[in-house]
């Protein structure tokens, strides 16, 4: 497979948010496969003259959260999301952007979507064990409340698609209707991806889902182009 | 699944370039191993584009390693392999160094003293059953696996894809890991497409010879992952 060659110069540029946690290593490449130009950065100004921005993240809520406000980052990410230039938050980057998480007690997140984050039960409805962390490969299929994949960086998924997680909480937003995918581990059903205008955000790594999981970074990218086309 | 199976014997941590080539091109988790010693080895081997490292010898000298490592990079990355061998008295001890050195720690209690130290995922090595073609040690994944609420990976012994059910069904394992029974056919493959040998390989007089363990039997991830889904095992299955 070959990735999509552009000029330097032309190509959208893409603000890998860096605090310091996580793999973004696989996220700045599945960019640059697509054709975007990735920079990982914490400097808020190159953040704010980036086309799109990703937050990614692995590990701790809390830690995440603190080491976010060290570099000045929380103002940064907001700041940014009120632009509407496209925005994707993977996995822990999902969570941050809920009101709190119920991790160590309860420790404050950036407030961008209403809602909070749960652990998983060690045990499901029928009293059977779950295994915490969720590792692996699960569906994502149609939240009936929403408008559909076929305007978003889903489009051209089948439902019930494959993608890759890796998580020991979830999300539970107030407002379901900006809920985009759901899935469905052991018996519990949760929102494993949000939208709100530009705004995405999965609980899943797309850029660890095979060739499915590289099609969001496709559509995300053709996203970006439109959108600075109308800017 | 990368393992440098000599590493700790040769105090070496060399993967991250293959590692970082790899990550370029394959957008799926990739776990690393082999001669993890420090946090800094760890930190290495993610910024070269691991999804996941796996301990095991840097585990059992040093098994706040494991706590150190879970806080620092997050328990669902931190993976602990444990390499079984049954003794005659029926027990499991856990070795290390790719099964060569014995530490008498007994594996359950590793086991769960590893998920209480932050792993956040086990991968059980019978190194018995493995490369055997004989099928895995389901005793000794089922052992684990109900004793812990973090993921168990079965590994060791595979020699077909029902082997694989099997230890799905009756061993109660989260995940299997495979590597034998791929490799014969990829390498029959290898020679007839490229009508060639293994020259740039290293010691190749086995792959030329073209012999495999009676055992195995030659097959590819498509029909393992054909095999699981008619038998009611879901696995992602490529279109």
């Amino acid at each position: 497979m070959q990735g999509i060659e552009l000029m330097e110069d032309s190509k959208p540029k893409v603000a890998i948010i860096d605090y310091e946690m996580g793999n973004m290593f696989s996220v700045e490449h599945a960019c640059r496969y697509v054709g975007l130009d990735a920079v990982i950065t914490s400097d808020h100004e190159t953040i704010m003259n980036a086309d799109a921005a990703i937050l990614p993240g692995v590990g701790a809520f809390s830690e995440c959260m603190s080491n976010l406000k060290k570099f000045g980052l929380d103002t940064a990410i907001k700041d940014f999301i009120e632009t509407e230039k496209p925005f994707m938050g993977i996995c822990l980057g999902l969570q941050l952007l809920f009101t709190e998480s119920e991790e160590f007690g309860i420790s404050s997140g950036l407030d961008v979507i209403k809602g909070t984050v749960k652990k998983f039960p060690t045990l499901n409805g029928d009293g059977k064990k779950l295994k915490v962390p969720q590792i692996g490969w699960n569906h994502i299929y149609k939240n009936p409340e929403s408008s559909g994949w076929d305007d978003s960086v889903l489009n051209g998924l089948t439902e019930k698609e494959f993608m890759y997680f890796v998580h020991s909480y979830y999300v539970v937003p107030e407002n379901s209707s900006e809920t985009l995918t759901l899935t469905n581990y052991c018996g519990i059903e949760y929102c494993s991806g949000i939208q709100r205008n530009n705004l995405i955000a999965f609980q899943f790594h797309p850029e660890k889902s095979g060739k499915e999981g590289i099609k969001i970074y496709e559509n995300w990218a053709s996203k970006i182009k439109n959108t600075e086309i109308l800017n | 699944m990368f393992t440098d199976v000599v590493a700790s014997l040769y105090e070496r941590n060399s993967l991250d370039d293959i590692i970082s080539k790899v990550a370029k091109e394959v957008f799926i988790p990739l776990t690393v191993a082999g001669g993890l010693r420090t946090i800094d080895d760890l930190k290495k081997a993610f910024r070269a584009g691991a999804d996941k490292v796996s301990i095991n010898t840097a585990a059992i000298k040093n098994p706040l390693f494991i706590s150190e490592a879970s806080k620092k990079f997050g328990s669902s990355n931190i993976v602990v392999t444990i390499e079984a061998i049954k003794h005659a008295d029926n027990n499991y001890y856990a070795y290390t160094d790719n099964g060569r050195e014995e530490t008498g720690i007994e594996v359950l209690g590793w086991a769960k003293k590893a998920e209480e130290l932050g792993a956040g995922e086990i991968i059980i090595t019978s190194v018995d059953n493995e490369g055997t073609g004989h099928g895995y040690d389901i005793n000794l994944t089922k052992m684990v696996s109900e004793a812990v609420s973090i993921p168990v990976v079965a590994h060791g012994g595979a020699g077909d894809a029902k082997d694989i059910k099997n230890v799905i069904d009756d061993g109660k394992a989260d995940a299997v890991a495979i590597a034998s029974i791929l490799h014969y056919s990829y390498a029959e493959k290898y020679l007839e497409e490229h009508k060639a040998d293994f020259k740039e390989e290293g010691n190749v007089s086995f792959l030329n010879s073209g012999r495999n363990y009676s055992k195995i039997q030659k097959t590819s991830i498509e029909d393992i992952k054909n095999y699981l889904s008619m038998n009611e095992i879901e696995c992602r299955v490529l279109n």
